[in-house]
């Protein structure tokens, strides 16, 4: 169950190809109404019903925080994914009815900031378009660093280029054209926070730059939003439930324990949050923690997962679920 | 004299650190008084090029010229020494406002300098936590009467008298970031004229 998130009934008003990889989505209100507010960078969880599976999978809002007759997302289809995106993109159609979760937020702007730097890569450009929206409502200072990989890949850069001159600064792979990221950083004024939303490469690049050249680390803020990995097929004893799940190749440890019918919480089904965190009670084997959540010491302490992207392997693991 | 160590109290209060050179695009450095040991303290384990890029603001207070000399010669890119807070508040502002995020700063001294420099630091964008702190010297007390919003400055006893409305205060640990002071109260206000004897507890 999703910790404070009570789901949506919405439907899907619009399904519109913006290019090659990327599709948009609206939802509304299945029966009129508004939709709850929500704040720049939030995300929400929509559920899909794609056979026996329920695939659910986290998607930044990109539209306006302050209108609330819709959501919009935009998916990339990932044809190597695990077929949430290609779901998405091949069975959803306009009309359809469907159950997505509260807005969620982990990736917020801090209002405190004199000035808002924003470096997106790809797909990682959506939260950033309701950030922009909720800020130049209010007057707040930002800036776009926006990396793609081709002008017709470009997710958006020509409107959000045209909708907020001057602030918009797009960088084409194909042209090898590049973010300076030290001299970007190295010329901000004193409040500056810098957002990075893109792979996990870009992240880590700017965290680390960021780091190196005395940034606070309060200042820098990042999202990554984590595909659980596939891998071995796995059993799990949860003693609270004392059942024995097994754990399937392209399956998470999170939508076994789902399937199996058991109540584990969750937000961000991506590492993020925290909020699925399980204590293990016993184990022989080994952990593959992918998540942001647990510390390292955390991650070889071996009393904890998060079982919404890491697995297992070896012989038996024993959960307090 | 070393570094402080204050017993543990209730959140409010601040509790301060080690001054270190960490990495950045620039180093600002507000001392007074014995504060001035802890930044010579760091310049033993400071890169010779740290000090092209640094910033020292220094109010020797009582300490007079014990110190001045050798901070000199550390060889800061800029180096001020002035006679009071209120004398380098405009400097600091003015240093605050020309420098880029990636600069650290660095604060030392008494709670006074600390606390205000802090504040004027985070007014300028940077988050609390990543300015750096090392008490040094005095431990008297940059006070608020609660009742009369006076500051009274360097107080040693607990209680004592607010310098603008003569109330006699109690020293409370509760402390305001904003104003950079800890917070006095009345500590005769349900028994009037009960005053209990002033105590010294900070030097």
């Amino acid at each position: 169950m999703s910790a404070g998130t009570a789901k949506l009934n919405v439907t899907v008003a619009e399904v519109k190809p913006i290019n090659d990889l990327v599709t948009r989505f609206k939802f509304v209100r299945t029966g009129g109404g508004d939709l709850p507010t929500f704040s720049g960078g939030a995300h929400t969880v929509v559920e899909m019903q794609d056979g026996d599976i329920t695939r659910l999978n986290a998607y930044s809002l990109m539209s306006n925080p302050a209108d609330r007759g819709a959501y919009t997302i935009s998916v990339r289809r990932d044809d190597q994914g695990r077929g949430g995106s290609k779901f998405m993109h091949n069975k959803v159609k306009e009309g359809m009815e469907m159950v997505i979760s509260n807005p969620v937020n982990l990736f917020s702007l801090d209002l405190r900031a004199k000035k808002h730097l924003m470096l997106a890569g790809g797909i990682g450009i959506t939260p950033f378009m309701a950030q922009m929206h909720q800020l130049s409502m209010m007057g707040g200072n930002f800036e776009l660093h926006y990396s793609v990989r081709t002008a017709s890949l470009g997710t958006y850069a020509k409107e959000l280029a045209e909708r907020y001159p001057g602030k918009v600064h797009i960088y084409h792979d194909d042209q090898k054209e590049a973010i300076d990221l030290k001299t970007l950083l190295a010329n901000q004024p004193l409040g500056t926070h810098v957002y990075v939303c893109g792979p996990k490469g870009m992240i880590n690049w700017v965290h680390s730059t960021a780091g190196e050249m005395g940034w606070p680390r309060e200042a820098v803020h990042s999202e990554e939003f984590l595909a659980p990995a596939s891998g071995k097929p796995f059993e799990v004893k949860c003693a609270v439930s004392n059942k024995i799940v097994q754990v399937g190749e392209h399956q998470s440890l999170l939508e076994a324990l789902e399937a199996a019918g058991i109540d584990a919480p969750y937000l961000c089904r991506g590492g993020a949050c925290g909020q699925c965190e399980t204590n293990v009670i016993g184990y022989d084997g080994k952990f593959l923690h992918y998540d942001h959540w647990l510390t390292d010491e955390q991650k070889a302490g071996g009393k904890h997962i998060m079982p919404c992207v890491s697995r297992f392997e070896g012989k038996t693991l024993v959960l307090d679920r | 004299m070393s570094k402080t160590e204050f017993p543990p109290s209730i959140t409010s209060r601040p509790v301060y650190g080690e001054l270190e050179a960490r990495s950045g695009s620039g180093h600002l450095m507000i001392a007074d008084a014995e504060g001035a040991e802890a930044i010579l303290d760091l310049a033993e384990s400071a890169d010779k090029d740290f000090w092209a890029k640094a910033h020292v603001i220094y109010i020797p207070k009582k300490t007079g010229t014990k110190y001045s000399s050798q901070l000199e010669e550390l060889g800061a890119g800029q180096y001020y020494a002035g006679p009071s807070y209120e004398a380098a508040q405009s400097r600091i502002r003015r240093a605050l406002q020309d420098c880029h995020m990636g600069t650290q700063v660095y604060l030392s001294g008494t709670e006074s300098l600390m606390g205000q420099a802090m504040a004027e630091a985070t007014a300028a964008g940077i988050p609390h936590t990543a300015i750096q702190t090392e008490h040094r010297g005095s431990t008297a007390r940059r006070m608020q009467c609660v009742h009369c919003k006076g500051i009274t400055e360097d107080v040693t006893t607990d209680p004592f008298e607010c310098s603008h409305c003569g109330l006699s205060l109690f020293v409370r640990d509760h402390y305001s970031r904003r104003l950079a002071a800890f917070q006095g109260v009345r500590v005769d206000a349900e028994d009037p004229g009960n005053i209990p004897e002033k105590v010294e507890l900070f030097k």
